[in-house]
C-alpha cells in the first residue's frame, strides 16, 4: 500500500483524538510507546483493553472496548492481530458516525474491512505506523538518516 | 500524490534542508561527539529506540544523516547508513544477516579486496562465501543452501568490464527468500539503481565516484525496505525479541524502517565502523555534481575505450560500452545512460608491456583506487588482487596482463595523448 505523505499529513493534522485499541502498559511495547509518543506530540489518547479497563495511563481511563469510550475520537489506531479487525472496524463504524481514520500497525492489514470503512467515507491506513509517519513528516526521521522523501530550501 | 523529483534536484537536495539552528545553506559539520538530551525521560526514549534523535556520534550525528538520506533517496531506498569505508559497509550489510554457520553466495568477479574478506576474514566469525560465476544461473541456485543467508554481486565488477545479471540473480534469491546485496561502487546510482530491478540491499564505497575527489574513505549501506525479515524465519536478528532492547522486535516494530535502525542501533552501537562529520561533507560536497561527472566519465571512457579498441598495439580492451562486449546489451539494460569508466585492456607485449605503460603515463595516476576525478591505472593483478591466486584473478578479470582504468573527466583527448605515448615507448 503506497499513501502519498500530502494523505498521512491531512490524517496527522486533522486527528486530535485517537483511540488506541490493544494498548499495553509495558512501556517496552510498540504500542504502550507509540500512545506515549502520540501523547506527547498532543494528541489526546484513549487507552482501549479489556484487561486494563479502569485503570489510568496517558493520563486517561483505559476503556474496556471501543462502544464504551463516552465521547467522539477522529480516529482509531489498531494494535490487533488482522483477524480481530472486522469486528473492530463493525465496532467503530458503528459507535462514531464521524469518524475520520481507521489506522492500522505494520502487520495489520484486511483487505474486506477496510473496503467496508471506505464506503463510509473513512479513511483507513493499513500496516504503517503512526509514529514512524509522523517521524518522516515533522523530521525526526532525517535524524536517522532515512528517506522523507521531503526537500525544502525554507528553514 | 507525493511530489517527485529528478536526479539532478535529489542529489542537491535530498537531506539537506536549511540548518534548523542557524538558517545555514550548506549542511555544517556538526563536530560533535554527543548531544544534551531535553530531560530523563527524552533521554529514556531515546536510548529505548522509541524516539529518533540523537544520542553519541558513534551511532547518529546530522552531517551524517545529511549524506545517509541523500544516498538513501538517490538509490530509492527507505534508508541508509554511512560508515568508514566500503569494506565496513560489506561487514555491516552482513552482519544483520549472518550467524556462525551461515554463507553468502558471492560473484566471484568482485574486487580483489572483498573476495579476500570473504574468503578469510569473516571466517574468524564463524561465516563463510562461496564464490560462483554469476552468469550460470544453474551454479547459482546450486550454491544456495538451508544456511545461505545472501546473494552478493557488484552491478559494474571491479576491475570493470563486466555486468552482472541483476534481475535474473535476484529472481533466485527471492525463490530461497534472502535479499540480494548489490555493491553499486562503480555504477552510482546516477547509471543503475539496483532495487529497480530487484536487489534488497546496496552498499557502496562512497570513496570512490559519490565522493568523486579522492579525498575521503567511506560506505554505506542501503536499505530496499522491499524485504520481509519475518517471512522465512531466516532472520532472527531483525524478526525476534532483541535482548539489548528489552525484547524488541525490529521488524514488528520498525516495519520497512527495520534493517535500517537494526544497523545504527546494533551494528554501528557495537561495531563502531562510524562515518566522521568531516568524511560526511566531503561526500556531500561531492555528490552534489554526481550526474555531471557521470556523464563526463562515460563519455570519456566510451571514446577511449573505442580509441585503445582499433589501436595495434592493443590485444583487446573489455568495456562493455563496445560492440565487441558480450555484456553490451546487458549494460544497455542496467546502465543505459552509459557502462561505467572502469576498464581493463590488454598491452601485446604482456606483463612487461603493461608495468612499462604504468611507469611511461604522465596525466594518469599509477594509484590503487577508482572513481577519481582524474584518471587513474592500476595493474590489478600485482596490487588491488595481489592476494588472489593467479586462477581467481583471471576469474575476477584481472589476469597478470591486463591494466585496469578509471577513466575521470579530464579532456578525452588529452588523456588518448597521453596514452599513445605511454604505449609506444611500452611497446618500442
Ligand atoms: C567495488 C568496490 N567495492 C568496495 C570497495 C572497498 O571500499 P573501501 O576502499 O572504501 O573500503 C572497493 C575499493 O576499491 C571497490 O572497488
Amino acid at each position: 500500500m503506497d499513501y502519498s505523505l500530502t494523505l498521512l499529513k491531512r490524517v496527522l493534522t486533522e486527528a486530535k483524538t485517537v483511540a488506541v485499541v490493544g494498548v499495553s502498559s509495558n512501556p517496552v511495547r510498540p504500542s504502550y510507546f507509540v500512545a506515549r509518543y502520540l501523547r506527547l506530540k498532543g494528541f489526546r489518547v484513549i487507552p482501549v483493553n479489556p484487561g486494563l479497563a479502569g485503570q489510568e495511563l496517558f493520563g486517561e481511563t483505559v476503556y474496556p472496548d471501543l462502544k464504551s469510550i463516552p465521547f467522539d475520537v477522529d480516529m482509531v489506531d489498531i494494535f490487533r492481530r488482522s483477524e480481530a479487525v472486522p469486528p473492530l472496524v463493525d465496532e467503530a463504524l458503528e459507535r462514531w458516525p464521524s469518524l475520520k481514520t481507521i489506522w492500522m500497525q505494520i502487520g495489520v492489514e484486511h483487505t474486506e474491512a477496510a473496503a467496508k470503512a471506505e464506503a463510509r467515507g473513512v479513511t483507513v491506513i493499513q500496516n504503517r505506523c503512526p509514529k514512524i509517519e509522523y517521524q518522516r513528516i515533522f523530521g525526526e526521521l532525517r535524524m536517522g538518516g532515512f528517506n522523507t522523501g521531503i526537500l525544502s530550501s525554507k528553514l | 500524490m507525493t511530489k517527485t523529483y529528478g536526479f539532478d534536484t535529489l542529489q542537491v537536495h535530498a537531506g539537506a534542508r536549511p540548518d534548523p539552528a542557524t538558517g545555514a545553506r550548506q549542511v555544517p559539520i556538526y563536530q560533535t561527539t554527543a548531544y544534551v538530551f531535553r530531560d530523563a525521560e527524552h533521554a529514556a526514549a531515546l536510548f529505548n529506540l522509541q524516539e529518533v534523535g540523537y544520542i553519541y556520534s558513534r551511532l547518529t550525528n546530522p552531517t551524517v544523516a545529511a549524506l545517509q538520506e541523500r544516498i538513501a533517496t538517490l538509490e530509492g531506498g527507505v534508508g541508509a547508513v554511512c560508515c568508514s569505508s566500503g569494506h565496513a559497509a560489506q561487514i555491516m550489510a552482513l552482519f544483520p544477516l549472518m550467524a556462525p554457520g551461515r554463507n553468502v553466495v558471492a560473484s566471484n568477479r568482485l574486487y580483489g579486496g572483498t573476495i579476500t574478506q570473504f574468503s578469510q576474514t569473516i571466517k574468524r566469525f564463524g561465516w563463510s562465501a562461496k564464490f560462483v560465476d554469476m552468469d550460470d544461473l544453474e551454479a547459482v541456485k546450486a550454491a544456495v543452501d538451508d544456511d545461505t543467508r545472501a546473494i552478493f554481486c557488484e552491478t559494474i565488477a571491479n576491475p570493470g568490464g563486466y555486468v552482472t545479471d541483476l534481475r535474473a540473480i535476484a529472481d533466485i534469491a527471492d525463490a530461497a527468500q534472502i535479499p540480494l546485496v548489490v555493491d553499486n561502487t562503480t555504477a552510482t546510482p546516477y547509471l543503475c539503481r539496483p532495487f529497480e530491478h530487484g536487489a534488497s540491499l546496496v552498499v557502496h564505497s562512497t570513496t570512490k565516484y559519490l565522493t568523486g575527489n579522492g579525498t575521503v574513505t567511506g560506505g554505506c549501506v542501503v536499505d530496499s525496505g522491499n524485504f520481509d525479515w519475518t517471512a522465512s524465519g531466516k532472520f532472527p536478528s531483525l524478526s525476534e525479541p532483541e535482548p539489548a532492547y528489552h525484547g524488541l522486535k525490529f521488524h514488528e516494530t520498525f516495519g520497512a524502517l527495520a534493517y535500517t535502525f537494526h544497523g545504527i542501533a546494533i551494528g554501528l552501537r557495537d561495531l563502531g565502523m562510524t562515518m566522521n562529520p568531516q568524511a560526511a561533507h566531503y561526500t556531500l560536497m561531492g555528490i552534489e555534481t554526481l550526474s555531471l561527472r557521470m556523464e563526463r566519465h562515460v563519455a570519456n571512457a566510451q571514446k577511449i575505450a573505442n580509441w585503445l579498441e582499433n589501436d595495434p598495439r592493443i590485444d583487446f580492451v573489455t568495456y562493455p560500452g563496445l560492440d565487441s562486449s558480450p555484456y553490451k546489451d546487458r549494460a544497455a539494460t542496467y546502465c543505459p545512460k552509459g557502462a561505467g569508466a572502469l576498464f581493463t585492456f590488454a598491452v601485446k607485449g604482456g606483463y612487461g608491456a603493461c608495468v612499462k605503460l604504468v611507469d611511461s603515463l604522465e596525466l594518469f595516476s599509477h594509484v590503487a583506487n577508482l572513481g577519481d576525478a582524474r584518471s587513474l591505472i592500476i595493474h590489478s593483478a600485482s596490487t588491488t588482487h595481489r592476494q588472489l591466486t593467479e586462477e581467481q584473478q583471471r576469474k575476477a578479470g584481472a589476469a597478470p596482463e591486463v591494466v585496469r582504468v578509471s577513466i575521470g573527466i579530464e579532456d578525452a583527448d588529452d588523456l588518448i595523448a597521453d596514452l599513445d605515448q605511454a604505449l609506444t615507448k611500452a611497446t618500442a
